[in-house]
């Protein structure tokens, strides 16, 4: 079978500093980790992230590669404040549109659509439009009021992991929420989707929400979005995300969490280990 | 009733927050207003509408802390809940770090946004609901580093920034407000039992416009037996507002 089969190191090596990145799932939901740590592995920078975010938006930022942030929250959801994204804010010099998370899709669509703009009355009135002054408003061409143009955010590239694709590219989510996957993809340049399984049969019709003229890439990632969630393949890992927040408050501690888990040559062993480790200290 | 706790004087209140409001979402983002929210459903106002707080409408009480029920009524992903909200039929009740006399509310950071002393959420959908639909607000420690006189990041739209806001209560520890005194401002509407109307000026940092103030309505025989046996027997709330 012809298709798009990748690894994460080829999706990076298309991947360039400077890039406006998509990243899809929401907080602490399917995220596509094993993309986001082979970009902490590569030599990528400057890069500008579009995210519902979670510890997606966290390991970038502690590991200096992002130099633009657009979102309109960031959290792990079981513990609400990323304390990565927190410590690149209180530094200062990380440039932000904070927007509303209605505001976030808006652009996404506008993107996938090929508009320069969408209109909405999300964001008027609140500070959203004093601390982003690229932010315009539009008069209703009908005779209403003034509402605020959304504009286009155009994506080089987004990176998303579905729980099944074929290796053509399209995918089915299998859980509650497909959140935004798709619309980062349509507003991308090019789009890269992990997965848990390639199949050939991607079942139930209505799942299938991702297409493959929508995906450039495709890798066979299982427990890629580890340790966000994944239902029904898996619940998020509650205590290793525990761990990492705690390691992310403390340099001696993040320093050995970055070398035990993201430099270790095989992730999904090191995690192993440490439950089991941790396992035996209970007992 | 001597022994009726204040977190379910609270509850009361934000159940009473709902009523009138028929067949839409109600989304409470905290306990004490789940728990009034179901109230609110159980007893007068039975149409509205409560998410499992993952992707699903739920019919039936369940507690806090528990199972959701099994029976579903519609699939509400979060790209649904975008569109109800700009379609009005919600009234959220959310929390809030910092509020101001004109309902102004911060989710965002504590501190100048450029570089902040502490970074919060971020704005989520405040900015959007509060210009959409209903929007009640919970705080569960009322004080002056919440009562604040101005906000460091307006996320949900307050009544003097010059777009219509359908802000409906504010309910803390120790009573309910809304937003119609003087030109849009805080007004004092009830104190629970047990709190003076100078108790709650001097927890807040700015003047509350003070008139006509009640006692918080107290809960009835059922609503208590809802209460203690359905909606919360783990006694959850008072995890949230501890009894004085």
């Amino acid at each position: 079978m012809t298709g798009k089969l990748m690894t994460e190191e080829q999706v990076v090596a298309e991947l360039r500093s400077g890039m406006t990145l998509g990243i899809g799932g929401w907080g602490s939901r399917r995220k596509p980790m094993s993309m986001v740590r082979a970009i902490l592995r590569s030599d990528l920078r400057d890069l500008t992230v579009v995210s519902y975010g979670g510890p997606d938006v966290g390991l970038l930022c502690a590991a200096g590669k992002v130099k633009k942030l657009v979102y309109g929250f960031v959290s792990l959801d079981s513990i609400p404040l990323e304390p990565h994204f927190q410590n690149a804010r209180k530094a200062g010099g990380l440039e932000v549109q904070e927007w509303d998370e209605g505001m976030v899709q808006w652009g996404l669509y506008a993107a996938s659509l090929r508009l320069p703009f969408l209109p909405t009355r999300a964001g008027l009135g609140s500070d959203v439009v004093t601390y982003d002054p690229s932010l315009r408003t539009v008069s209703d061409p009908y005779g209403g009021g003034d509402l605020l143009a959304v504009p286009a955010l155009h994506l080089d590239a987004a990176l998303v992991h579905l729980n099944i694709a074929d290796a053509r590219g399209n995918a089915a989510f299998l859980g509650p929420d497909l959140y935004f996957d798709d619309l980062f993809c349509q507003a991308a340049e090019k789009a890269y989707l992990s997965c848990e399984r390639i199949v050939d049969d991607l079942g139930e019709l209505t799942r299938r929400r991702i297409a493959r003229w929508m995906v450039a890439g495709v890798v066979e990632a299982p427990g890629g979005a580890h340790f966000t969630s994944c239902v029904p393949d898996y619940d998020r890992d509650e205590p290793f995300q525990k761990e990492y927040a705690t390691a992310a408050k403390d340099p001696a501690l993040w320093a050995a969490f970055e070398e035990r888990f993201l430099k270790a040559p095989d992730y999904a062993a090191a995690v192993k280990a440490w439950h089991e480790e941790r396992k035996a200290q209970a007992s | 009733m001597s022994d009726v706790t204040r977190a379910e004087v609270c509850a009361i209140a934000c159940a009473e927050a709902f009523r009138g409001d028929g067949e839409i979402l109600a989304s409470p983002m905290a306990l004490v207003p789940s728990l009034g929210a179901r109230l609110a459903r159980e007893t007068f106002e039975p149409d509205l509408l409560l998410s499992d707080g993952e992707a699903t409408f739920v019919a039936g009480p369940w507690p806090l802390g528990g199972k959701p029920p099994a029976t579903t009524e519609a699939w509400i992903p979060y790209r649904s809940i975008f569109d109800l909200v700009w379609n009005g039929a919600r009234h959220v009740m959310m929390g809030a770090s910092q509020i101001d006399r004109h309902g102004n509310q911060n989710i965002s950071c504590i501190g100048p946004f450029q570089q902040p002393k502490n970074q919060l959420l971020g704005v989520r959908g405040a900015p959007g609901n509060t210009v959409s639909h209903p929007t009640s607000y919970w705080v569960p420690n009322h004080s002056t580093r919440v009562f604040v006189e101005k906000v460091d990041m307006v996320s949900g739209v307050g009544t003097d920034r010059g777009v219509e806001v359908p802000l409906r209560r504010v309910i803390t520890n120790l009573g309910v407000f809304d937003l119609a005194g003087p030109d849009g401002t805080m007004r004092l509407l009830s104190v629970h039992p047990g709190v003076s109307v100078e108790e709650v000026q001097a927890a807040t940092g700015f003047d509350l416009h003070v008139d006509d103030v009640v006692e918080s309505r107290l809960p009835t025989d059922e609503e208590l037996r809802l209460i203690r046996d359905v909606l919360d027997p783990k006694n959850l709330r008072d995890k949230e507002v501890p009894p004085e």
